[in-house]
């Protein structure tokens, strides 16, 4: 389970976040929603350390991934898909596998795993990443992340530019995960690419938590949507 | 023939051929090329750092000399043998890189660029001012005499080609391994992009810490083996040209390539050596020969034939 603890985190002398507080449970796919600016990208990137954490903590089943590296998270088997994929554009579709299973060691099953998930990638092994279509760098992006086989999986804006069978074959994928017992915790803009999968969500809003409801509320209570996104 | 396949029969050809020179070629030639496997070795160990971790260094030629120097003064002002010589000749340069390496990396993209040039700059004229046991610029030889290792004299013809091939193949076998290695690919994501490979989980700082002071050592190597070899060790070699000559070749070989030091190396050999013959002007020729090399191929020969179809040379 990741707690997420009163959390503060600043850029520089730009405080962020305020005390923000969120729980992902196993199996389930968390997802924050607000408006641009609101902090929901800083929330990730504190939680795999990028952001330094002014107070507060960050927790994975009692462990403090607060008083870690940020190198030393993803071997704690957390997971991120940065927000416009960041592969690395020179390697090929492999390269950039054996990169994600170097961190953990986790060997050929994992990659059979995970190209058994995406087998268009297997079509394209030897391709260099830049080459891939959009979708198919997205793939990438998950499938390098599923290396090193998370119990928590962080997803940055996962469906921005994709097409919307895309964006099903990325939907089908994080079910599957979540069937699994992966946390996931998702951040999205597109509230319909994320009510129809998500299992709880809560509203950032000036860097806190100001609501956590199951998905199927927030579906019924259109008000809610209204009054923190706007729409 | 899959990938790896291609890959070792290149590297097993590539030496093949480089053995088989010696029966073929003139004693003129044999002499060049002994000379020129010994500076690749060097510049293998530049392209370790510069080729696939994405770390310009301006001051090699400190871990060059620092080879050339621990073999050299050993030899001559301690009475070492020639092999514990090169032992620590070889030890004496990981220690130097290690501690460079420490402090050029608080520093990125320029500033370790001039960083590591001072550094060297500090030791080129810490060589002049020990002049009395450096003799600086003129140098000073190592007496024929003494550059044997079990039995076999050195400085010998066929000896000395021979030893430099070893040295050379040790150095190119040990970083195809390397840059095949786990620590190698990680290399090859930190020079795509640092923050990214932090963000999947590597230390950037310790593997590129590392990439320093394997690449410094391989550097030491080859100058304390060209001090061996060739019987000579003197302060031109900390000189700021000598650190710039290994980016030279690595770039007209081939950044990133396994190969392209090699290539390099001899090109840019061959090149002063034919030019020389033709005219007095020869570095214009060398000079103006490298900006179209760099016009038209920007990335090195091996680079080149990379793009052109040869897209698994390694």
């Amino acid at each position: 389970m990741l707690e997420v603890d009163a959390i503060h985190a600043a850029y520089g002398q730009v405080k962020v976040l305020f005390g923000l507080s969120i729980t992902v449970r196993p199996g389930e796919i968390h997802c924050l929603l607000g408006r641009n600016g609101a902090g929901k990208t800083t929330t990730v990137k504190s939680i795999m350390g990028l952001v330094p954490l002014l107070s507060g903590t960050v927790t994975m089943d009692g462990e403090h991934l607060s008083e870690l590296e940020p190198y030393e998270i993803p071997g704690r088997r957390v997971g991120l898909i940065p927000q416009g994929r960041r592969l690395f554009a020179e390697l090929t579709v492999e390269e950039n596998l054996e990169i994600g299973l170097l961190v953990r060691n986790t060997g050929d099953a994992a990659k059979e795993r995970v190209l058994d998930m995406f087998p268009r990638l297997r079509e394209r092994l030897q391709q260099p990443a830049a080459t891939l279509s959009g979708g198919e760098q997205q793939m990438l992006a998950v499938a390098r992340a599923l290396c090193i086989e998370p119990k928590v999986l962080l997803l940055d804006e996962p469906t921005e530019g994709l097409q919307p069978s895309m964006i099903e074959l990325i939907r089908s994928a994080l079910k599957r995960l979540r069937d699994e017992g992966v946390a996931i915790l998702l951040v999205e803009q597109r509230i319909d690419a994320v009510l129809s999968v998500a299992d709880r969500v809560s509203f950032i809003e000036n860097g806190r938590n100001v609501e956590t409801l199951p998905a199927e509320e927030a579906v019924r209570d259109r008000g809610k949507l209204a009054k923190y996104l706007g729409v | 023939m899959t990938g790896n396949l291609k890959e070792n029969s290149l590297h097993v050809g590539v030496l093949v051929i480089l053995a088989a020179l010696f029966f073929v070629v003139s004693d003129y030639h044999d002499g060049n090329l002994a000379r020129i496997m010994v500076l690749a070795v060097y510049a293998v160990g530049y392209n370790l750092l510069f080729g696939y971790s994405g770390l310009l260094s301006l001051g090699h030629a400190l871990f060059f000399a620092a080879g050339m120097y621990g073999l050299g003064l050993s030899m001559n002002l301690l009475g070492f043998a020639a092999l514990p010589a090169l032992l620590v000749g070889i030890v004496f340069s990981a220690g130097v890189s290690a501690i460079v390496g420490f402090l050029a990396l608080r520093t990125s993209g320029v500033a370790f660029m001039i960083v590591t040039l001072m550094f060297a700059q500090a030791g080129f004229l810490t060589a002049l001012h020990f002049g009395e046991y450096t003799r600086g610029d003129e140098g000073f030889v190592i007496q024929q005499a003494s550059r044997m290792i079990a039995g076999i004299d050195l400085s010998a013809h066929a000896n000395r080609y021979f030893a430099a091939f070893g040295f050379f193949a040790l150095s190119y076998v040990a970083v195809a391994i390397l840059v095949r290695s786990p620590f190698g690919r990680c290399l090859v994501a930190i020079r795509e992009n640092e923050e990214r490979a932090r963000m999947l989980g590597y230390d950037v700082w310790m593997h590129k810490y590392l990439a320093v002071i394997a690449s410094g050592t391989i550097s030491g190597l080859s100058g304390a083996a060209y001090a061996l070899l060739f019987g000579y060790a003197g302060a031109t070699f900390a000189s700021v040209q000598y650190s710039i000559l290994p980016l030279l070749w690595v770039l007209l070989g081939g950044a990133g390539t396994t190969i392209g030091p090699l290539i390099g190396t001899a090109f840019a050999f061959y090149l002063i050596d034919l030019a020389s013959e033709i005219t007095t002007a020869h570095l214009l020729v060398v000079g103006l020969t490298i900006v179209l090399l760099t016009l038209f191929a920007p990335q090195g020969i091996s680079g080149e034939l990379r793009r052109r179809g040869l897209k698994w040379l390694p």
